[in-house]
């Protein structure tokens, strides 16, 4: 099972109350995660990235094993640890405050 | 027994507001999709349990929310906006050629007669219709198509599509508008479009009189005149008798001619509300008073409306969706504030008192009279 955690205003969006846990077609990979989550949680589509073009959204990185894959390729192979569910995969909101759009 | 409820949008979720129809004790519901921006959300004509709602931020984008109860329950439904074909281009601030892209939906406008059909107005500018309820979106592209599309540019706030008039009267017939191209009208249900911006003087353009370029901030109509057109531009309060064939200026005495909402009273189609707002920087109200402004003879002549409104220190600003009138006897005039206030006037503007004083700055104001 692939655990994906998602920032609280995506939670309330598709009715969570904490993570998810995904089964994912090998290879795992950010897009193939998101694939699965938005074919679960179909209210997800355009909320982290792009419908047409795939792209991640500005303000949206992801994150796993304490580093940042936010700008790794779509389909690059996520670590192992991620694979084997021991370690979430994290869609975290940019930190925006502050600014004219968040605050 | 009759009453209203009050659909109000504001930047950090929605609020639903209801009452009897004296209109003086008020249900607060809400927020609803807390921390989200709400630019809009508006119920059916054809069914008052049909609601729409424009739901954003800027980490997630867009979203679209159904309510089939009123308010109560929401689900959100489709959000894939795309323009129909090569999108080309528009002018930047600058003049400069830039690209269209998609950022957010300013107003939604259900169908007169079917709950399943509405309208998006979105910026960048561009006219979006559902037939499902929401649950896919098509561009009506002939209004971007009909040439003039390069030479729109973005106002102050985002070049946005933001208002939707349909016309009760003349099936087919759609007026919209855009800051800062102008007017444009459908006599074909969306299929083609022409500018209606004749009349409308614009210094800020190189040729003040162009055909679109200008900061049209809204227009109003009365559904059972829909010839006559009333607009509250950049600059200017305007009249138009032929559709927006001709417009003529109607600003007459007020303090000041520049403001954001319009709107016509519901049983008198010469009574028009506007809130002057001093600019071109300030946006706030003149002298710190917030007073509504009513004309009874279809512009030229304004009252100032004033009881039960601050006339001291009042700094708010009043945005172009956020007026709105019931459909009762008295005609109630509803508006709110960025200063998070939504006043409501249950006598057709001369006693207003605040339904609500501490929202969040809010965007928009619709009211639905209940049988």
């Amino acid at each position: 099972m692939i655990r994906v955690v998602l920032p609280a205003y995506l939670r309330t969006l598709a009715h969570l109350a904490s993570e998810v846990e995904l089964d994912v077609e090998p290879p795992v990979t950010p897009c193939s995660i998101l694939d699965a989550l938005e074919t679960r949680y179909p209210m997800l589509r355009g909320t982290i990235r792009d419908q047409v073009t795939g792209q991640r959204r500005p303000y949206v990185r992801f994150f796993a094993c304490e580093r940042d894959l936010s700008h790794e390729p779509p389909d690059a192979p996520l670590p192992g640890a991620v694979v084997s569910g021991d370690e979430p995969f994290l869609i975290v909101g940019a930190i925006a405050g502050g600014s004219q759009l968040t605050e | 027994m009759s009453g209203v409820r009050v659909l109000v949008g504001t930047r950090k979720g929605a609020f639903v507001l209801l009452s009897d129809g004296k209109r003086e004790q008020w249900e607060i519901d809400g927020p609803h999709f807390a921390g989200w921006e709400i630019y809009h959300l508006k119920g059916s004509p054809a069914d008052p349990n049909r609601l729409y709602a424009s739901q954003s931020n800027a980490w997630s984008g867009q979203l679209i929310q159904r309510s089939s109860d009123g308010g109560r329950t929401w689900e959100p439904v489709g959000n894939k906006f795309v323009y129909d074909g090569v999108p080309g281009t528009h002018q930047w601030y600058d003049g400069t050629p830039h690209p269209w892209e998609f950022k957010r939906v300013w107003h939604l406008e259900p169908s007169l007669n079917d709950p399943d059909t509405v309208y998006a107005g979105v910026e960048d500018a561009a006219l979006f219709r559902s037939t499902d309820g929401g649950q896919t979106w098509q561009e009506l592209a002939g209004l971007r198509g009909h040439g003039s599309g390069p030479r729109w540019q973005p106002g102050a706030g985002g070049m946005g599509l933001h208002t939707i008039l349909l016309d009760p009267v003349n099936p087919g017939r759609i007026f919209i508008a855009i800051s800062a191209a102008g007017v444009f009208r459908s006599d074909d249900a969306g299929q083609t479009w022409r500018p209606t911006n004749r009349g409308l003087h614009s210094p800020f353009l190189p040729q003040p009189a162009a055909e679109v370029g200008h900061c049209v901030h809204r227009i109003a109509m009365h559904p059972a005149r829909p010839d006559v057109l009333f607009m509250q531009k950049h600059w200017d309060v305007m009249r138009s008798d032929d559709a927006g064939g001709e417009w003529r200026e109607v600003s007459g005495n007020l303090p000041t001619d520049f403001g954001f909402p319009i709107d016509v009273h519901a049983h008198e189609p010469d009574t028009v509300y506007v809130v002057p707002i001093k600019s071109d920087s300030e946006h706030f109200p003149p002298e710190g008073k917030l007073r509504v402004y009513r004309s009874r003879t279809g512009g030229d002549e304004w009252e100032p409306l004033t009881q039960g409104l601050p006339q001291r220190d009042c700094y708010v600003n009043v945005l172009r969706d956020a007026m709105a009138v019931d459909s009762l006897d008295r005609c109630g005039v509803y508006f709110g504030t960025t200063g998070g206030q939504v006043y409501a006037s249950p006598d057709a503007g001369d006693h207003w008192a605040p339904i609500v004083r501490d929202l969040p700055a809010v965007l928009s104001v619709e009211v639905q009279t209940l049988a």
